[in-house]
């Protein structure tokens, strides 16, 4: 039999058995659908985490007082201090030749008024070199002055979120507010950026260092961001500031560094997990559908037993009337891959648009689901194609029930 | 062309052995037009069968053609059936959804012949069968007795030797029956070998031979001249 009119016989069958098809071409649209999806769900969030991450930058340490020891997987995000980092710890850390900028972090929950509008807020004690190392930028006015770390000043910068609740419509800049017992006047307004590595900067008050030590009562700093000069600088500065801290702190190296590449690995593992998660959801999924080509192919089979007897009386061979079959279920296949694949797509780009979520699905996951669909339908036709193949023409041509 | 010798065929009704076939010897040659009767269940739909290798015997030689059949696997027996034999239904068996042209095409399509070839052999035969432009509409669209005109063509695209026909009359009325019958036996006078099984003796009586079957047997086969069959 000549190809194209192979073809041409299977797409008349398929065309006459309307609802049989519509049937499978769905289940396969929706396998393809689920692994696109999911895969895509899985790759945005890993991008989406790795992007988190990459704000931090390869070339910043984070350095939390207290020491744990651990040797390998999530690093601490809060410590236990055995002693306080200073705001001398910092500025000795800022004067080593690895570090590029520093900036010290003080946090804590504040009240926050305006007239009587009153809330609690995160506050950020830090120095302008903060924003340069968290590329934060501002939407209004300026970020916190460059002062020495020591100076308290009266001025505040604060999120998006924050202004809106504070300050209603009416203009914030230049305005003051009062943070616990104090007083600060809004410099800067953070431009709309949402969370990052769990800080949610809408919702943020950020004021010198000094002012939150004061503010806080605490001269203990929460952390210490250190930026390098370059990714091959943190072995060196690893080493440096540890060094440094070391002979601040009597000999002791009560600090833990995290970097960007410690804090993906750790999250690397729990990504995999989620993806092969995913994808085993995915591959269920399509296992359903392929099940479900088994089915119809066999009442097809069934329901054709006279086309198949004649097709023999006519002289096809068995292995002619398999690939009919077999081709029908790779032909619906296909066609319901492509439309899964078109409609995955065009959810993704949906995702896309209402979140700020990377999602997309990797290359060889969307020939992967088109192929696994393929080899599903191949497989899964196999066995009713084959009976329909080894069925004896003459039972096939009687009518059931009949006897001659 | 044809030689049975001691066919039998089995067949297992509920815990009942039935005898569609029992020690059946036969010879036809080429050109022969003979008509199988017997009443129902007399083994005569089987003889058929077996003849058109749709059905194997459980004993016995089946030659056709002079090639043994009875070893042969089923790729072997498929052509067989492409090229040698050609099957007339009584209830036609056309595929609903193609067209009577696609229908008539279907045997050549199998077989792998170019579409200039199969245009050539298809037009002949519309043309030969008088079925002009019905052959666009799809057999639900046909009369009984155009679509077994359309089961004829198709049976006779491959130019078999021999034409198995199954009761070709027992769906039509009897003006189109008649039709059908003075096609078939056409046919037949240009070398056909014709083999009609029938229980209607008036269709029977028009064959140069005569078989009669019963209990799985042929119980009668009566020769007879051309003239004596409108006698």
């Amino acid at each position: 039999m000549r190809a194209a009119d192979g073809l041409g016989l299977m797409l008349g069958a398929l065309r006459g058995h309307r609802s049989r098809s519509l049937m499978l071409l769905l289940a396969m649209a929706i396998g393809v659908v689920a692994v696109n999806l999911l895969t895509g769900l899985a790759e945005g969030a890993r991008q989406f985490v790795i992007g988190e991450f990459s704000l931090l930058g390869r070339n910043t340490l984070i350095v939390l007082p207290g020491r744990k020891e651990t040797s390998g997987g999530m690093p601490p995000l809060t410590g236990l201090a055995t002693r306080d980092l200073t705001l001398g710890d910092a500025e000795a850390i800022g004067r080593l030749p690895s570090v590029r900028r520093v900036a010290p972090l003080q946090a804590g929950q504040v009240e926050v008024s305006v007239g009587n509008r009153v809330r609690e807020a995160f506050t950020l004690g830090t120095s302008h070199e903060f924003f340069a190392i968290r590329q934060l930028d501002v939407a209004q006015g300026q970020i916190l002055p460059a002062l020495p770390l020591d100076q308290a000043e009266a001025v505040c910068v604060i999120g998006f979120t924050l202004r809106r609740e504070l300050f209603g419509s009416g203009p914030a800049l230049g305005e003051w507010l009062r943070a616990g017992d104090r007083r600060f006047r809004v410099v800067g307004i953070l431009g709309e950026r949402g969370e990052s590595l769990g800080m949610d900067f809408g919702e943020m008050l950020i004021i010198p260092v000094a002012s939150a030590q004061v503010l806080f009562n605490r001269e203990g700093l929460f952390r210490v961001f250190a930026e390098l000069r370059g990714p091959h600088f943190l072995a060196s500065g690893k080493r440096q500031i540890l060094e440094t801290i070391s002979a601040r702190h009597e000999g002791k190296e009560d600090v833990t560094l995290i970097s960007q590449d410690s804090m993906l690995a750790a999250f690397d593992g729990i990504l995999d997990v989620l993806s092969l998660a995913l994808a085993g959801i995915a591959a269920i999924s399509l296992l359903v559908a392929g099940i479900l080509i088994m089915n119809v192919t066999w009442i097809a089979v069934n329901q054709r037993t006279a086309e198949i007897g004649l097709l023999k009386a006519l002289g096809a061979r068995p292995a002619q009337v398999r690939a009919l079959f077999v081709g029908e279920a790779a032909l619906l296949a296909l066609a319901g891959g492509l439309i899964g694949l078109g409609l995955s797509e065009a959810l993704l780009w949906f995702g896309r648009q209402l979140w700020e979520i990377p999602l997309q699905t990797p290359v060889w996951a969307r020939f992967g689901s088109l192929l696994l669909a393929l080899l599903a339908a191949l497989l899964f036709a196999w066995l009713p194609a084959s009976q329909a193949a080894r069925m004896e023409p003459l039972a096939a041509l009687r009518p059931p029930g009949a006897r001659a | 062309m044809i030689r049975l010798s001691g066919v039998s065929r089995c067949f297992v009704l509920g815990d009942q052995q039935v005898k569609g076939l029992d020690q059946v010897d036969l010879q036809v040659s080429p050109g022969e037009y003979l008509a199988v009767m017997g009443p129902s269940g007399s083994g005569k739909s089987t003889l058929l069968n077996i003849l058109g290798l749709l059905d194997a015997p459980d004993s016995g030689e089946y030659w056709l053609n002079g090639e043994a059949t009875a070893a042969l696997d089923e790729n072997r027996r498929a052509e067989l059936r492409s090229r040698h034999i050609g099957f007339v239904f009584q209830s036609y068996h056309l595929i609903p959804r193609l067209t009577a042209l696609e229908n008539i095409e279907l045997p050549m399509l199998l077989a792998g012949i170019e579409p200039a070839e199969r245009h050539r052999r298809s037009a002949r035969l519309i043309e030969r069968l008088n079925l002009g432009d019905r052959v666009k509409h799809r057999p639900a669209e046909l009369s009984g007795g155009q679509r077994q005109r359309v089961a004829i063509a198709r049976a006779m695209v491959m130019q078999p030797a021999l034409l198995l026909a199954d009761e070709p009359t027992g769906n039509l009325d009897s003006h189109s029956g008649t039709e059908v019958v003075a096609l078939l036996e056409e046919l037949n006078g240009e070398g056909l070998t014709l083999l009609v099984v029938t229980h209607d003796p008036a269709i029977g009586g028009r064959a140069r031979r005569r078989l009669s079957m019963c209990d799985g047997q042929i119980i009668d086969d009566i020769q007879q001249g051309p003239g004596d069959a409108r006698g």
